[in-house]
C-alpha cells in the first residue's frame, strides 16, 4: 500500500514514527551490542524464572510463569521501541505527565485499590492486572530530575541552587509515598538515582556535599528515633550479622548465601539445584533470582550475568559521556545509576554484602512493571545515542 | 509546573563553568567506580563459590535433609529358663518439646493449660515436669536433655492423643507418641538386681562419645542393676532415616535408610522360682524378727551357683517396685526411695551392706593358722574364757568344751580356740613376719577368700568390705587422727559423764597411738569381729569357693546374650578371680567340719528334721556383735555337701543369733529349691505347697532359644 504524498505533511503519528524508526533508523543507529546484552540477560532471566518456579508435580505451572514473563518482555520491547523512536527533545514534554502519573499511582496504592504483598503495600490491581507504581516512579523521577537539572538556560551551564531545591521537592513526593508503603528497597534506589544525577549534573558543590551530609543525618535520625519498622531495622542488623537470628530475618540472608555458595564453579545445571528445588530461598523467582543463577549456573553463570550488566552500564555511560546535551546526558546518567545501583544491591544481598531489600534484578527477575520500566529507560538511552550519532 | 521554568527570564551566570575536560574526567571516574564495584561483587562471588563452596555445600546438605532417629527396641531380661524378668510394653505418651515451648510468649503456659485440661492433670504438675533440673530448681523437674521429648502424661487415652495430633496448630510443641516402657511382670522381684531406666542427663549425654553428636534416640539409660551394666548391649543401635525435604518440610525422598538394630536379650543366672522363694523367706524372717520386737529393718540373701559363680537369686529387704520409675518418677516417691525411714529400698544390702562376719569368718582364721604352722589334727583347749593381751576373753554364753580338735571348734563355734590362734599368729608375725613387710597370715588368707575388695560382680555400686590389718589401721589413723585429737581435747560434753569419759579416753588413745596394730585387734578379728566388714555377696562367693574345691569366682548375674532374631548367642563365661590359698587337706577338713554344723552344731536346731540324707547341707552360723546394736544373724552355707551346687548366704541384721535368725531362712531356701516340705521329707510325703524350684537340683544347662518370630522358647519347666 502506498501513501500519496501530501503537499503539507501532517505531523506523523507516534505509531508511524515508531514504524519508520524500526524500518529505517534502527538498523543503522541502534546500539546493537547493548541490545544483544539486554536480550541475553532477559533470556537467562526467563530460563531462571522457569527453574525457580518449576515443580515436578506440576510442570505446567512453571510454564505459566515463563509465558507471562515472555509477555512482560514483549510489552517491554514495544515500550523500548516506542520510546527510542521519539526524539528525547519531544519525549521531554511528556516528563511531567509520567511523573504525575507515577505519583498518582503511588497515592492510589495507599487507597483501597492497593494490595499488600509480603508486608508491603506496593501493588495496584487494575482490571485484574497487577502493577507496581514504584517501578514507574523510578522512570518518572528520572525524567523529572533530568528536566530540572539538565535544562540548559541562557548563560547557565549548571543547575542553580533554586533548581536543586526544586528537584528535592520532586524527589520528596514519591519518596514519601514509597516509604509509607513501606518499600525500603525502592526508596533506596530512588534516592541513589537522584544522588547520582545530582552529583554529575554540575550542581554547586555545597549542595552535593550538603545533601550527602543531610542523607547521613537523616539515616542517623531514622535509626535514633526508631522510624523504621522493626523488620526493616532487623534487615540492616542482620546484614551486619546474618547468624544473629538464623530462623528469623537472617534466614533469607543465610539461605541465599548457601544457595549461591553451594553452586560452586560450574553450578549444578538448570533444574538440578537442590536448594532451588526445595524452595529454601523465598522469592527466588523475583528478588532472589540471582541465587538460582548462583546455584544452578555457578560462578561461570554468575560472572556472565554480572558481566552483561556491567557491559550495559558501560554502553549507557559511554553514551552519557558523548552527549553534548545536558538533559540527554542526565537521562543516561540517571538510567545508569538506577540500573547499576539496583543491580549492585540486588546481587550484593544474595552474596551477603548488602542489606536484604525487596528490589528486583533488572532484566532478569520476574515481573511486569519492572520489565516495562527498565526497557523504557533503555529506549530513552537508545534515542539519545541515535540522536548523538545522527548529529555527527 | 516543570516546563513553566522555560519562560523565566535569563539571569547572569553565577556558577562556575565546567569545562568539557572536567566533565569527561568525571564520566571516567564514574565508569571506573562501576568497574570497581562490579569487580568487587565478582570477587565476593568467587570467594563464596570456589574456596568456600564445600562449606556452603555442607550447609546446603544439612538444610535440605532431615535425619530421623528410630529408637531400637531394648532387649528383654530373662531368667535362666527364659522366663521374663523385664519386658517392654508401649504406651501412648504426651510429650513436650522444651525449646518450642520456651519460644512461645508465655513460655508455653497457655498450651500446657490446654494439655492439662485434656489429660485431666493439674497444670502445676505439667509445668513442673518441663522445668529443667538445675542447682536452683527443686523437684519436680526434668533431668534429661532439653533436646529430647519431655513426657507430660503417660498411658493416655488414644482419644486424647488423637485430639492432640489432629489439632497440631493448637498445641505447638506438644505431641503424642508411642513410647516403649519397661514392664516388670513380677513387680518387686529382684528389683535391685535388675535396675531401672531413667532419662539421660545432660552430663551423661555429653560424657558419652556415642551419644554426644546429637539426639540419637537414646533418651533413657540404665541406672542401677544389670540395666546399667549391660546398657549398651540391651539398648541396641538406633536406626537413621535421612529424608530429603523442602523448606516447608515436605518429604521428597529417602536418601538413606538404616533400620534400627534391636538390643540383645539378656539371659541371667537368676531362677524366678528360687528368687521368689528367697524374697518370701527373707520377708517373713524380717517380719518375724520385728514381731519379736527386734529392731530389724532389713535383710539380704544370696544364692550362688558354686560351679560358675552365677547368681541364682539375690534379694535385699526392703525392696520396691521398679514400675515407679516409668514416665518420670514423682517427687514424693523419689524422696521416699532415698529416705532412711523407708530404709533405702534402692540399696541392695546383698552387695552394698557391710557387716562384721562374726563366726562365719572362723574357717578363714583356721586356714590361716594351719597354713602358718598350727597342727590341723592337734588338740586345742576350749575354756569358757581366756586371758589374752591383758584382759579376759569370753566364749559365747561363757560355756567351755574342754580339749577339742579344730573340727569341733568349728562345729560348736568355740571362740576361745580362735582367740588363742589369733593371739599366737599376732605374736609370731610380730616376731618374724612383720620385718619382711608382707601381710599377716589372717589378712593374707582373708584376701585369698576375696574379702576386702569388690567381688567384681556385674552390678554397680558394690562395696569392698574391710579387712583390718596393720596397713589399714595406719591409713585409718592418718585419716582420723586430727578429729580424734580435737575431740580428746574438747571432750564430749553432750554425753553422760561416764560415757563422755570413756569416749574421751578412747579419743586420746587413738590420737596418740591409734596407728598401732594391737593384739586385741588381731584377737577380735580372729572371730570376725571388730573392724572386719563383709558384704553378704563376698561371704557367699567365699563359701562357694570352699564348696567347689577352692575356686573363687567373680559372681555373674548375666549368663548370655541372645540376639532378637535368635541367631547370635554370646555366652558370658565364668571368670575365676583366684584360688583359696590353702592346702587341699585343710580345705577338705573345713568342708567336713561345715557339713556337721547343721547336723550337730550351732545350726542343728534350725535344721532339725531337714532331710539331710537326701541333700546334706554344710554351713556356718555367725553372730556379729556391734556396739549399741542388736546382734546381727548370719548363715553361710552350701549344698549338697557331697556334690556342692549352691551356696546360700543369709543376713538378718539386728535379729539375734545366726543359728536362730538366719539359718532357718537358709533352710527355707533349700526346701524351696529341692521341694522339701517344712516338716521334713520331700514334697511327695510332706505335701509342700509347690514343687521344687529346681527339680534337677541344678540350674538349667541349656540356654533358652529365641524363636523366629522373636518370642522366647522357655525351657520346659524342668
Amino acid at each position: 500500500m502506498t501513501t500519496l504524498p501530501s503537499p503539507q505533511p501532517s505531523p506523523p503519528t507516534l505509531a508511524g514514527r515508531a514504524g519508520r524508526f524500526v524500518a529505517t533508523t534502527a538498523p543503522r543507529r541502534l546500539d546493537w551490542p547493548m541490545l544483544l546484552a539486554v536480550a541475553a540477560l532477559s533470556g537467562i532471566g526467563v530460563l531462571l524464572v522457569w527453574s525457580a518456579t518449576y515443580d515436578p508435580s506440576d510442570p505446567d505451572g512453571a510454564l505459566g510463569y515463563v509465558e507471562r514473563q515472555v509477555g512482560h518482555l514483549a510489552v517491554g520491547a514495544v515500550a523500548l521501541l516506542v520510546v527510542a523512536a521519539v526524539d528525547f527533545r519531544v519525549s521531554r514534554a511528556y516528563a511531567p505527565f509520567v511523573y504525575l502519573a507515577a505519583v498518582l499511582g503511588l497515592a492510589l496504592v495507599l487507597s483501597p485499590l492497593g494490595e499488600t504483598i509480603n508486608g508491603s503495600r506496593s501493588w495496584l490491581v487494575v482490571a485484574g492486572l497487577q502493577m507496581q507504581p514504584g517501578e514507574l516512579a523510578k522512570l518518572g523521577l528520572l525524567l523529572a530530575v533530568a528536566v530540572l537539572l539538565g535544562e540548559p538556560r541562557d548563560g547557565e551551564f549548571a543547575p542553580t541552587s533554586r533548581d536543586v531545591l526544586f528537584s528535592l521537592l520532586v524527589l520528596a513526593a514519591p519518596l514519601g509515598l514509597i516509604l509509607a508503603q513501606p518499600d525500603l528497597g525502592t526508596a533506596m534506589v530512588l534516592t541513589g538515582t537522584y544522588m547520582g544525577m545530582l552529583l554529575l549534573s554540575g550542581a554547586p558543590v555545597r549542595w552535593v556535599g550538603g545533601l550527602v551530609g543531610c542523607g547521613l543525618l537523616a539515616a542517623f535520625s531514622v535509626w535514633w528515633f526508631g522510624l523504621l519498622k522493626d523488620y526493616q531495622m532487623e534487615r540492616f542488623t542482620t546484614f551486619f550479622n546474618p547468624s544473629a537470628d538464623p530462623r528469623g530475618t537472617g534466614y533469607n540472608a543465610n539461605q541465599s548465601m548457601i544457595a549461591v555458595g553451594s553452586g560452586g564453579l560450574n553450578g549444578t545445571g538448570v533444574l538440578e539445584g537442590e536448594h532451588t528445588r526445595g524452595r529454601f530461598v523465598p522469592e527466588q523467582h523475583t528478588d532472589f533470582i540471582f541465587t538460582v543463577a548462583g546455584e544452578e549456573l555457578g560462578f561461570v553463570g554468575g560472572v556472565a550475568i554480572i558481566g552483561l550488566i556491567a557491559f550495559v552500564m558501560w554502553r549507557i555511560l559511554r553514551t552519557a559521556g558523548r552527549s553534548g546535551d545536558p538533559y540527554a546526558r542526565l537521562l543516561c546518567i540517571g538510567a545508569a545509576t538506577w540500573l547499576g545501583f539496583q543491580s549492585l544491591i540486588n546481587i550484593g544481598m544474595t552474596l551477603g554484602v548488602a542489606p536484604i531489600t525487596g528490589i528486583p534484578l533488572p532484566f532478569v527477575s520476574y515481573g511486569g512493571t519492572a520489565a516495562v520500566a527498565n526497557m523504557a529507560v533503555l529506549g530513552l538511552v537508545l534515542n539519545v545515542q541515535a540522536r548523538e550519532r545522527g548529529v555527527h | 509546573m516543570l516546563s513553566g521554568r522555560r519562560h523565566r527570564s535569563p539571569r547572569p551566570q553565577t556558577g562556575p563553568v565546567r569545562p568539557p575536560t572536567a566533565r569527561r574526567a568525571s564520566m571516567v571516574a564514574v565508569q571506573l567506580l562501576v568497574l570497581v564495584l562490579f569487580a568487587a561483587l565478582t570477587a565476593r562471588m568467587w570467594y563464596m563459590q570456589v574456596p568456600q563452596a564445600e562449606h556452603y555445600r555442607e550447609l546446603a546438605l544439612a538444610s535440605h535433609t532431615q535425619k530421623l532417629i528410630q529408637p531400637a527396641v531394648r532387649g528383654r531380661i530373662l531368667d535362666s529358663s527364659g522366663r521374663p524378668l523385664v519386658t517392654n510394653r508401649t504406651e501412648l505418651t504426651v510429650t513436650a518439646d522444651f525449646h518450642t515451648l520456651l519460644n512461645q510468649d508465655d513460655d508455653g503456659a497457655a498450651v500446657l493449660r490446654k494439655v492439662a485440661k485434656l489429660v485431666e492433670l493439674p497444670y502445676e504438675k505439667l509445668s513442673g515436669r518441663v522445668r529443667l533440673c538445675g542447682p536452683e530448681t527443686g523437684r519436680p523437674c526434668w533431668q534429661g536433655s532439653p533436646y529430647q521429648p519431655i513426657p507430660l502424661a503417660e498411658d493416655v487415652d488414644p482419644r486424647v492423643a488423637l485430639q492432640i495430633m489432629e489439632r497440631k496448630s493448637e498445641f505447638p510443641g506438644i505431641s503424642a507418641q508411642q513410647m516403649a516402657v519397661r514392664e516388670y511382670p513380677h513387680d518387686e522381684l529382684a528389683a535391685q538386681m535388675l535396675g531401672y531406666l531413667q532419662p539421660i542427663t545432660q552430663e551423661e549425654f555429653e560424657a558419652r562419645e556415642d551419644l554426644r553428636a546429637e539426639f540419637s534416640g537414646v533418651d533413657r539409660v540404665g541406672r542401677g542393676g544389670v540395666e546399667a551394666v549391660y546398657d549398651e548391649r540391651l539398648r541396641g543401635d538406633s536406626g537413621t532415616r535421612i529424608l530429603s525435604v523442602s523448606s516447608q518440610g515436605d518429604v521428597s525422598g529417602v536418601l538413606k535408610d538404616a533400620p534400627s538394630e534391636p538390643g540383645m536379650h539378656l539371659v541371667t543366672h537368676i531362677d524366678t522360682g528360687v528368687q521368689q522363694i528367697v524374697e518370701d523367706a527373707l520377708e517373713s524372717a524380717v517380719e518375724g524378727a520385728q514381731a519379736q520386737g527386734k529392731p530389724t529393718d532389713s535383710g539380704a540373701a544370696v544364692v550362688l551357683d558354686v560351679r560358675t559363680g552365677g547368681v541364682v537369686a539375690m534379694a535385699s529387704r526392703p525392696t520396691y517396685n521398679p514400675e515407679v520409675w516409668n514416665g518420670g518418677i514423682d517427687a514424693e516417691t523419689y524422696d521416699r526411695l532415698l529416705s532412711e525411714d523407708a530404709a533405702e529400698p534402692l540399696v541392695s544390702r546383698a552387695l552394698q551392706g557391710q557387716f562384721p562376719p562374726g563366726s562365719t569368718f572362723k574357717p578363714t582364721t583356721l586356714a590361716a593358722a594351719v597354713e602358718s604352722g598350727s597342727p590341723l589334727h592337734g588338740a586345742y583347749s576350749c575354756p569358757g574364757s581366756i586371758g589374752l593381751a591383758g584382759r579376759s576373753w569370753q566364749n559365747f554364753a561363757g560355756g567351755g568344751y574342754g580339749t577339742i580338735d579344730l573340727h569341733k571348734a568349728i562345729v560348736v563355734s568355740c571362740n576361745t580356740v580362735f582367740y588363742k590362734l589369733g593371739d599366737e599368729m599376732y605374736h609370731d608375725y610380730k616376731r618374724n613376719g612383720a620385718k619382711q613387710g608382707g601381710k599377716d597370715p589372717v589378712s593374707a588368707m582373708a584376701h585369698g577368700f576375696g574379702y576386702g575388695k569388690p567381688t567384681g560382680i556385674d552390678l554397680p555400686h558394690e562395696s569392698s568390705g574391710r579387712v583390718p590389718d596393720r596397713a589399714w589401721k595406719h591409713e585409718y589413723w592418718k585419716d582420723t587422727r586430727e578429729h580424734s585429737c580435737k575431740m580428746a581435747k574438747k571432750g564430749y560434753d553432750d554425753e553422760e559423764p561416764a560415757q563422755a569419759a570413756y569416749l574421751e579416753r578412747l579419743a586420746r588413745e587413738h590420737c596418740l597411738d591409734g596407728d598401732r596394730w594391737r593384739a586385741g585387734d588381731a584377737i577380735n578379728r580372729a572371730i570376725g569381729q571388730g573392724d572386719m566388714l563383709l558384704t553378704p555377696l563376698q561371704l557367699a562367693r567365699a563359701y562357694a569357693a570352699i564348696a567347689n574345691g577352692g575356686t573363687v569366682y567373680e559372681p555373674r548375674v548375666g549368663r548370655a546374650f541372645l540376639s532378637a532374631d535368635g541367631e547370635r548367642v554370646d555366652e558370658i563365661e565364668p571368670v575365676k578371680a583366684g584360688e583359696l590359698p590353702m592346702d587341699d587337706r585343710t580345705l577338705k577338713y573345713i568342708q567336713r567340719a561345715l557339713t556337721q554344723v547343721p547336723k550337730e552344731g550351732t545350726a542343728a536346731g534350725a535344721f532339725g528334721g531337714f532331710p539331710q540324707g537326701e541333700v546334706s547341707v554344710a554351713g556356718k552360723t555367725g553372730t556379729a556383735t556391734m556396739q549399741n546394736r542388736e546382734d546381727s544373724a548370719w548363715f553361710a552355707s552350701y549344698a549338697p555337701a557331697d556334690d556342692p551346687q549352691f551356696a546360700v548366704v543369709v543376713l538378718i541384721p539386728q535379729a539375734g543369733t545366726g543359728g536362730a535368725a538366719a539359718a532357718p531362712v537358709a533352710r527355707k531356701i533349700y526346701e524351696g529349691i529341692y521341694g522339701f516340705s517344712a516338716t521334713g521329707g520331700d514334697e511327695q510325703d510332706g505335701g509342700a505347697p509347690s514343687g521344687p524350684a529346681l527339680p534337677s537340683g541344678a540350674p538349667p544347662s541349656k540356654l533358652p532359644d529365641v524363636r523366629a518370630d522373636g518370642s522366647v522358647d522357655q525351657l520346659d519347666d524342668h
